[in-house]
């Protein structure tokens, strides 16, 4: 069966994942092989997801580590024994 | 179990045997994961900090209650929602987006690489702190059910399961939600990764400013 570019578009994300059966995959790169359009598609996905994964994307605030950990010490210190507990 | 776990179910063993301190070494691996989680729901790095740092207070009054058939960073992220959903609903604005607050943008000068062929050199790419903002404006901008399936499948690397187990939904529904997430960001970034490249080729085979 041969798939078309809709048919691909649909099943990028899993493919992507690896998730796809191997019959569909091996469709899926064939059509690659041959279509600029859907490998252009695939690739910027997979770009956003390698920028998306790059831990400046998404960073924590600058001091974010140093205020948690100084509210859990905080934290501790109101509790008396070596139990949590609920105040 | 991965070595990771086990080192982890040790830790919470010691902790609630009375070595307290030991807390801060359980949660560093995952400050970030918590953060982001709350940030997806909230919109607002503030309330998504101060939500973090109450996530993890109740995860060490809640200790015990932690089974560790689970995995911790699965557990904690449940806190996380938990808590960023009831400030939610607290302030009755689940549905508006604070963009405003996330104004703050990290990082300082930067100047653009001038790229031939981004698909082959992805790490200049990612040297761009504009399109990293791009980025983030974004997955802000996604509405919520999918922010949240992107945040905690492609930021924070939870598998299928402990997404769909995280919020509630079916295996399929995350599937479904990713795709449709990922689908928008590419539309959204796309017109964005173009203007980096030559006037040489386009994205489709055509001169982009000819």
């Amino acid at each position: 069966m041969e798939l078309n570019c809709k048919h691909v578009w649909q099943y990028i994300s899993e493919y992507i994942d690896g998730s796809v059966d191997p019959q569909l995959r091996l469709q899926i790169e064939r059509h690659l092989e041959n279509c600029e359009v859907c490998s252009a598609i695939l690739d910027s996905t997979r770009n956003i997801l390698y920028l998306t994964a790059d831990d400046r994307t998404f960073a924590l605030p600058i001091g974010f580590s140093e205020r948690l950990h100084a509210r859990l010490e905080r934290e501790f210190a109101t509790i008396g024994g070596a139990e949590p507990s609920d105040r | 179990m991965c070595a990771q776990d086990s080192h982890e179910i040790r830790l919470i063993e010691r902790i609630s045997a009375g070595e307290r301190e030991l807390f801060h070494e359980l949660v560093r691996p995952h400050e970030r994961k918590i953060y982001l989680t709350a940030l997806a729901l909230l919109g607002s790095e503030a309330e998504a900090e101060d939500a973090a740092q109450e996530t993890m207070i109740k995860a060490f009054r809640n200790l015990r209650s932690f089974r560790s058939e689970s995995k911790f960073s699965t557990w904690l992220v449940s806190i996380a929602l938990n808590e960023a959903r009831s400030r939610l609903r607290k302030s009755k604005r689940a549905q508006i987006e604070s963009l405003d607050a996330e104004t703050e943008s990290y990082e300082g000068d930067f100047t653009p690489a001038m790229l031939t062929d981004w698909r082959e050199i992805p790490s200049e790419t990612l040297e761009r702190s504009e399109l990293r903002a791009a980025l983030q404006s974004a997955v802000a901008e996604l509405p919520t059910i999918y922010r949240e399936v992107f945040t905690l499948r492609d930021l924070e690397d939870l598998n299928v399961e402990e997404t769909a187990r995280a919020l509630g939904v079916t295996a399929n529904v995350v599937k479904v939600r990713l795709h449709r997430a990922r689908m928008m960001l590419q539309k959204r970034l796309v017109p964005f990764l173009k203007t980096s490249f030559s006037p040489r080729r386009g994205l489709f085979g055509r001169a982009l400013w000819s």
